[in-house]
């Protein structure tokens, strides 16, 4: 057992380190206060390999580890949760599918221009009616010669409208229910695919959240992702992934929140000394920081467990519950340590508690967590 | 018996653009009278070196300014600054006359040519120097050895060089450190006019164009001097901007005055902004919330005018004056004119 | 096209600072990083290996060990290759001595063109560029902040001096001394990162010089500068508030200055 990072690891997370604090730090406040997506962040991502970090070399990857990339996106999210979120929906929803179950051909033609991040990508599960419980899905897709035509709208899509990519899921075959479900790769530019209301939210105000509507827009039978029917098993497995990258935004919002802390209650004076000699500031800091270690081992250990090919479901939801309620936490007693400073724009920590509270809610909330943590133990 | 009894006398390279002298061969040559009166046993001069074409009628004004001797080469491939005609006949200038120590403006010219001279007779060479003494302990011995002050590590720490088992001693040193001394025009002296022999005369560097420099915008987290203005110094920016210029240094801002639109947010101090760590931090009109106090709090010496006695910036500053920035602020620029023409 | 690019790892001196209470340098906890001009000089070389295939960028600097990882960082930005020159026989050199040593390893490694960055933010000096280059008996163009074109026989580059610039056009080989202001350093890269942990620093030591290099011209023996003293900057913790008139505030103001010969002509 070895709770260290290697060497390949920490030269990763240096890099990470320096895109974060030069990068996308002096954006954050403005991505959030004008609802803008980071494009200049994007594009330093794109420049240093960030986009395609555990993708193999002969597509265009980085051919590097599953950990490393969970360590940029905690790296961008102690900075800048909206950047965070970019990263994670573009590498775990919208180009794993494509890496995990894409033919040779869809690989060429989509994998390597996602891994090496000339293109973003996108993932669209969610319908009005078909949120966790995915069988709801009214999205359908009928076979027309050597095309699908696919019909329906979906919701709170991550990346829309800014990705170029788009793994949609839609019916093939009613009658099946979940097993009617069927994945397809569909181009940003195709007849019919429009990009509807634009969602305005309460944190990750940067990230473009918006609806994805399909007005019988034809898609090649070469766009169908893995086989008719196995749509759900790939949304599912797709989402386990995605689960950790969400647990190492939080877990980054976290840390980020305990960063602007520090030097801050070292400098406030109140009553003659600093906020950093009282000890219920000291038992504060101590209780958040453990807290956020303890949800740092949880989620890189489900990277290493997805890195390694063994089970993860089950640990990405463990450190997704935990890393999520910890944020909303540790962001909550950071505003209460820098008092009415704390509650302004000035400081960036009430964003990080309005960013924070996402993470309780997307890719499953805390409840299916629960339900698939204890789902495992009372099988 | 002195460790280099053929080595004799302080040289200063008088740097010259298109035949004027620039002044620090000037500054240089005053400092150098300083250093070699501190020596009167050993009777040593003060020797101007001019390179140039066409500037001969110049070796007067050397005098002029306090060199007991010029050392003149005047040759048209000496006309516009060349690294290597002019390492060359420096070089064998040094080799022919033997000085005991030489001196050199650090200046981009200065720090380009002194290395490639430094480095073909290894000689050693302190770079940048902003103080220079003679090491009294030795003139007993018949040594001149000079003790170079020089800072390092951006200026947090200063050492002192010496060169004991090498001649010449050199060293660059920064212009406008050392006062200029009245020009003397009774003064006189010896010209010597030398004529180097050159390897080549083919140029291996050609100026193809010369251009006027763009201008950059200001990094304050390089500036020296800082003169911050807070919402109590509104009024006054054009006085600061005036005294920033009279110091040499840069204006910089809180939050406050960013956002209220009177400077850009480049100038930005604080955990919103930026971090410096000037060696002289004014604040004007800063009442110190620990935003603006959490950028600037490490510089070396923080004074703060303000308004209200109980402001927290007068539990940083080194020195805090109550008062009116707008009462204070013309007054201290006219008190620094002063100061700098005296 | 082969490019030397000559680095130096320094602490950030930015991050040092002067204990107000003690006097002394603090050193603790203050990052080592590529010193800014020389990062600026590697941007260059890996800019023009941009726009041509065929250049080869290799990185040498000379240091104690600890300088690998700096220079592993260096391959991770998308150099070719890095060599570490240490030896506890190196240490203590000036600019002088170090020169001489960086030009044997040049002559060993071989060069078209030596970039190197103006000035370490540590020393200072600015004086190990100009000095390699005399010591390998090429030319010289120092402070530069743009290189506008490189062919086989000679480089266009930009010069800026204290008020102008000029465009100078060297003769190859040569060494460039160039400046950290003069481009946007990139940063590592995740594919190179990777490549860089199969493509190990090489190190070289007084050993592979000894044939050309005698051992009383390296480290402290080889050097004619010698440190007499140090000492740090003048700070003060104490603060005092003054509440005067505002002409005798602006005389007090302007006198302190003057002392603290803040004031200059």
């Amino acid at each position: 057992m070895d709770f260290n990072l290697t060497e390949q690891q920490k030269m990763m997370q240096k890099l990470f380190r320096e895109v974060a604090e030069n990068e996308v730090k002096e954006n954050a406040a403005d991505v959030d206060e004008n609802e803008r997506f980071p494009k200049e962040s994007v594009e330093v991502m794109r420049q240093s390999k960030m986009l395609g970090i555990p993708y193999p070399r002969e597509y265009g990857g980085a051919g590097a580890d599953y950990l490393s990339y969970i360590l940029a996106v905690e790296e961008l999210s102690k900075k800048c949760a909206t950047t965070g979120v970019v990263l994670s929906a573009h590498t775990s929803l919208g180009t794993w599918p494509i890496a995990q179950f894409g033919t040779p051909e869809q690989k060429e033609k989509y994998l390597r221009p996602l891994a090496s991040g000339e293109k973003l990508a996108a993932f669209g599960l969610t319908e009005p009616n078909a949120g966790t419980d995915a069988a709801g899905q009214q999205t359908y897709a009928v076979k027309d010669g050597d095309d699908y035509i696919l019909n329906g709208t979906k919701i709170f899509i991550t990346n829309a409208g800014e990705a170029d990519v788009y793994i949609i899921f839609a019916m093939t075959d009613k009658s099946k229910g979940t097993r009617g479900i069927s994945a397809f790769i569909v181009e940003k530019d195709t007849p019919g695919f429009t990009i509807g209301l634009h969602e305005k939210k309460l944190g990750i105000r940067g990230s473009a959240t918006s609806e994805l509507i399909f007005n019988n827009v034809r898609i090649p039978k070469e766009n169908l992702l893995g086989k008719e029917g196995q749509g759900f098993k790939i949304a599912m497995m797709t989402l386990d992934g995605g689960r950790i990258g969400i647990a190492a935004q939080a877990l980054g919002i976290a840390q980020g929140a305990i960063d602007e802390v520090i030097p801050y209650v070292k400098a406030r004076k109140q009553f003659g000394r600093s906020l950093a000699k009282f000890q219920n500031t000291q038992f504060q800091l101590a209780n958040m920081q453990t807290a956020v270690d303890a949800a740092r081992l949880l989620v890189y250990k489900a990277a290493m467990a997805k890195e390694n090919g063994e089970p993860y479901s089950v640990l990405a939801a463990e450190a997704k519950l935990f890393a999520a309620e910890t944020a909303m936490d540790v962001t909550t007693k950071a505003i209460q340590l820098m008092g009415g400073y704390g509650y302004t724009r000035d400081l960036p920590v009430e964003r990080m508690f309005r960013d924070a509270k996402i993470t309780e809610i997307y890719e499953g909330t805390s409840e299916v967590q629960r339900m698939v943590i204890s789902g495992a133990m009372l099988k | 018996m002195a460790k280099f009894p053929d080595y004799k006398d302080i040289y200063v390279f008088v740097e010259q653009k298109n035949g004027e002298p620039a002044e620090v061969g000037y500054e240089l040559i005053s400092e150098a009278r300083k250093l070699v009166s501190t020596i009167p046993n050993m009777d040593y001069k003060v020797v101007g070196v001019l390179l140039g074409d066409n500037v001969k009628d110049k070796a007067e004004e050397v005098i002029a300014h306090g060199a007991d001797k010029v050392i003149i080469v005047d040759d048209p491939l000496l006309k516009d600054y060349s690294t290597q005609f002019y390492a060359d006949a420096l070089t064998q200038i040094i080799k022919e006359f033997k000085p005991d120590s030489f001196l050199t403006g650090a200046t981009v010219l200065g720090r380009d040519l002194a290395p490639r001279v430094a480095a073909r007779i290894n000689a050693g060479l302190t770079a940048d120097a902003t103080k220079i003494d003679i090491d009294q302990d030795k003139v007993a011995d018949g040594e001149a050895l000079l003790l170079v002050t020089r800072p390092t590590f951006g200026g947090n720490l200063f050492g002192t060089i010496v060169c004991p088992d090498t001649r010449p001693q050199m060293a660059t040193i920064r212009p406008k450190v050392f006062d200029m001394a009245p020009i003397d025009e009774t003064r006189t002296g010896e010209i010597i006019e030398f004529k180097p022999e050159w390897e080549s005369t083919t140029p291996q560097v050609e100026i193809m164009e010369t251009v006027a420099k763009a201008l950059e915008g200001v990094d304050i987290t390089k500036a020296n001097i800082l003169v911050g203005v807070g919402r109590g110094a509104e009024h006054s920016i054009e006085t600061i901007k005036e005294c920033a210029k009279e110091l040499g240094g840069e204006v910089c801002a809180t939050r406050a005055v960013v956002e209220d639109g009177f400077m850009d947010k480049d100038v930005q101090v604080g955990q919103t902004g930026k971090t410096v760590r000037p060696s002289l931090y004014i604040a004007c009109g800063i009442s110190g919330a620990v935003q603006h106090v959490a950028g600037m709090e490490k510089s070396d010496m923080i004074i703060a005018i303000n308004r209200d006695p109980e402001a927290e910036i007068f539990k940083i500053a080194n020195m805090g004056f109550v008062g009116n920035v707008d009462e204070v602020l013309p007054l201290l620029v006219e008190e620094i004119k002063k100061a700098k023409a005296a | 096209m082969k490019i030397a690019v000559l680095v130096k790892q320094v602490p950030d001196s930015t991050e040092i600072t002067v204990d107000k209470n003690t006097g002394t340098l603090v050193r603790d906890g203050v990052p080592s990083i590529i010193n800014p001009d020389d990062l600026a000089g590697l941007e260059a070389a890996l800019a023009l290996k941009d726009k041509d295939d065929s250049v080869e960028i290799t990185v040498i600097s000379m240091g104690p060990p600890q300088a690998k990882g700096m220079l592993q960082e260096t391959i991770a930005r998308g150099a070719d290759h890095a060599v570490l020159l240490t030896d506890r026989r190196l240490g203590g050199a000036d600019t002088c001595a170090t020169s001489r040593t960086l030009a044997a390893a040049l002559d060993k490694i071989g060069y078209d063109l030596i970039i190197a960055g103006r000035q370490a933010i540590d020393g200072d000096t600015a004086q190990v560029g100009p000095q390699t280059a005399e010591r390998l008996n090429i030319p010289q163009v120092t402070y530069v902040d743009e290189i506008i074109e490189l062919t086989p026989e000679y480089a266009v580059v930009r010069k800026a001096l204290e008020d102008e610039e000029q465009i100078l056009k060297v003769k190859l080989p040569a060494v460039l001394t160039t400046l950290s202001g003069m481009n946007k350093p990139r940063y590592m890269n995740c594919m190179d990162i990777v490549d860089s942990f199969n493509n190990p620093v090489q190190i070289m030591t007084y050993d592979d010089l000894v044939d050309i290099l005698p051992q009383n011209e390296i480290g402290l023996a080889g050097s004619p500068t010698k440190v007499h003293r140090t000492f740090t900057k003048d700070v003060s913790a104490a603060t005092e508030t003054f509440d005067l008139p505002a002409q005798e505030t602006a005389e007090l103001i302007a006198k302190t200055l003057k002392d603290k010969q803040l004031i200059t002509k």
